[in-house]
């Protein structure tokens, strides 16, 4: 007996319901391709002034034109190697801080409402600070994207690594395991996939933080390149470089979960 | 009786929780003997998975004495592996680097010598033939069942030859012809390997079935309420759980965990009520 198409429908309208995998590509890419087409729709039909609203066309010649007439590769150079700059300099501070404050109660009670505290300071308030004790060259935009991500990764993590299964760590216990081959061989292995999820998400702050440094004080850069836009009116560039950021944003959370899927194949359920 | 493996004596052990102390351990006393198998059975909050923890070395007490072999036990040790209900498993390991997990910490701290890792890989491969595992080796602990995954956990806390096996409600949350299953894969590790095992259940026919001896725990405070030890010979067939006698033993002793649990079914309240509704 066939389905009918209504019976398929409340189907798919399920509470927690699943769709084939055809049906949600075709949706993803209507969820894509419609404010696409409406962009087109809107530029095209004069409704808007082309220097508010320019059209998709007009955005992807404008990309051309920066990649060739200007130093596109040289501004997302600049601006990932800022990310990543700062984004390590965070992860490879905050990444043994979390193992120490997930796993030590003294630890904890040291650092964590400090953290907690400091999270909550705006860290673009910290800007003319930054700029006071660092300058304005390229340590203060890496310090800018450091104060923005840190704090709150090290939370996340340390709650990462509190999540471990106390009879994942007490198994070891019984085995003999030391202090330091339980943070070893259990806790770090077990708290892997979530401190990878959690590196992704922060990536995209980093992002976020570095446009504001880029914004304040910079002369390179893809924030840069977004301001210097705006003071001669070129929507298009602007539109582009949101575009691009994006987009690096996008493959880079990508990256994260390939590597997710590749390092951690035993989450596969069966 | 010789020395026990395990000294038990005035053992006491206070939680304070929301302002209240909550006696969890009230004086126990309790002598178990090597190659022991005993059952420890109660209501919820009597106190039988504390008492085990701190047998393990995962729970502090208060006051009294806790030996194994005589010497105090105040932290955990590899002579006395545990096997929890679930979650113990490492997901990232196989099942076979799961097994072999506590021989990879003494690789790291020994001098092992080529017999020595030989032995060990032999002991891991017979404890998989053991539990039925060897087509799973390289298996990772998600694509099991629950039941292979406690077999896992089993034969990972034999791997160190443990003198005390310590399980926490370990088939708890498994049905039951897996468990049934289980019952007797146990019994026969028992047999084999000599370990003392002390076992924690809330299921009085699992007890009765596997125990050589069953304590009765009561709460509020967690204490001891009585101690029997089970009619029933060694080799266990499944066929003894229909037998008078254990019928008769389950039967008195689900008696003293309602009388000691302090709650009662009130039959007369329970009538009244659907009688008002109708």
């Amino acid at each position: 007996m066939r389905a009918t198409s209504s019976s398929r429908q409340a189907r798919y309208w399920r509470v927690r319901g699943a769709l084939p995998p055809r049906v949600y590509l075709a949706v993803a890419l209507a969820g894509l391709a419609l404010p696409l087409a409406l962009w087109m729709w809107l530029s095209a039909s004069g409704a808007v002034d082309k220097v508010f609203m320019p059209s998709p066309l007009d955005v992807l010649a404008r990309l051309v034109d920066w990649a060739l007439e200007d130093d596109l590769a040289g501004d997302i150079r600049v601006s990932v190697g800022r990310v990543l700059g700062g984004f390590l300099l965070s992860a490879v501070i905050a990444l043994p801080l979390a193992l120490l404050i997930g796993t030590y109660k003294p630890v904890q009670a040291f650092f964590e409402p400090l953290t907690d505290f400091i999270r909550y300071m705006p860290a673009v308030a910290f800007i003319p600070l930054v700029m006071i004790w660092v300058g304005i060259d390229e340590g203060s935009k890496i310090a800018i994207i450091f104060i923005g991500t840190f704090f709150q990764m090290t939370l996340m993590m340390a709650e990462d690594v509190r999540r471990v299964p106390m009879p994942q760590i007490e198994a070891a216990q019984t085995m003999g395991a030391t202090r330091g081959e339980i943070m070893k061989f259990v806790i770090l292995p077990s708290a892997w996939p979530a401190l990878l999820d959690t590196l992704r998400v922060t990536m995209g702050w980093a992002w976020t933080y570095l446009v504001v440094a880029e914004l304040v004080a910079a002369n390179s850069g893809l924030g840069y390149s977004i301001l210097r836009a705006q003071r001669f009116l070129q929507t298009d560039k602007i539109f582009a470089g949101i575009l691009l950021i994006g987009l690096i944003g996008l493959l880079m959370d990508q990256g994260f979960r390939w590597l997710h899927r590749r390092k951690f194949p035993w989450m596969v359920q069966r | 009786m010789s020395a026990p493996k395990i000294h038990i004596a005035a053992l006491c052990k206070h939680f304070v929780s929301g302002g209240n102390t909550i006696t969890a351990l009230d004086h126990v006393d309790l002598d178990i003997g090597a190659n022991e198998f005993v059952c420890l059975v109660g209501a919820s909050g009597c106190g039988k998975s504390t008492l085990l923890r701190a047998i393990g070395g995962l729970e502090t007490y208060d006051s009294g004495t806790l030996a194994i072999d005589g010497a105090p036990i105040n932290a955990p040790g590899p002579e006395r592996a545990m096997v929890f209900q679930h979650y113990s498993l490492y997901p990232w390991l196989t099942v076979m680097e799961n097994i072999r997990f506590s021989r990879g910490l003494r690789a790291g701290r020994e001098n092992l010598t080529e017999s020595d890792v030989e032995a060990a890989s032999g002991r891991a491969d017979a404890l998989l033939a053991l539990m039925g595992l060897t087509h799973a080796a390289d298996y990772y602990p998600n694509q099991l069942s629950g039941g292979m995954q406690q077999r896992v956990a089993i034969a990972r806390a034999l791997m160190n030859r443990p003198q005390v096996l310590l399980m926490d409600e370990p088939f708890g949350a498994l049905d039951a012809q897996t468990r049934e299953v289980m019952h007797d894969l146990i019994r026969h590790v028992h047999r084999l390997e000599r370990s003392t095992i002390v076992f924690v259940t809330h299921d009085v026919e699992e007890a009765i079935y596997l125990g050589q001896r069953v304590v009765v725990m009561a709460p509020r405070p967690g204490r001891i309420d009585s101690i029997v030890t089970v009619p029933l010979p060694d080799a266990r067939e499944q066929d003894m759980k229909h037998a008078a006698e254990f019928l008769a033993l389950k039967k008195s002793l689900l008696a003293r965990i309602r009388e000691t649990s302090g709650m009662k079914t009130d039959l007369e309240q329970l009538q009244r009520l659907s009688g008002a509704e109708t």
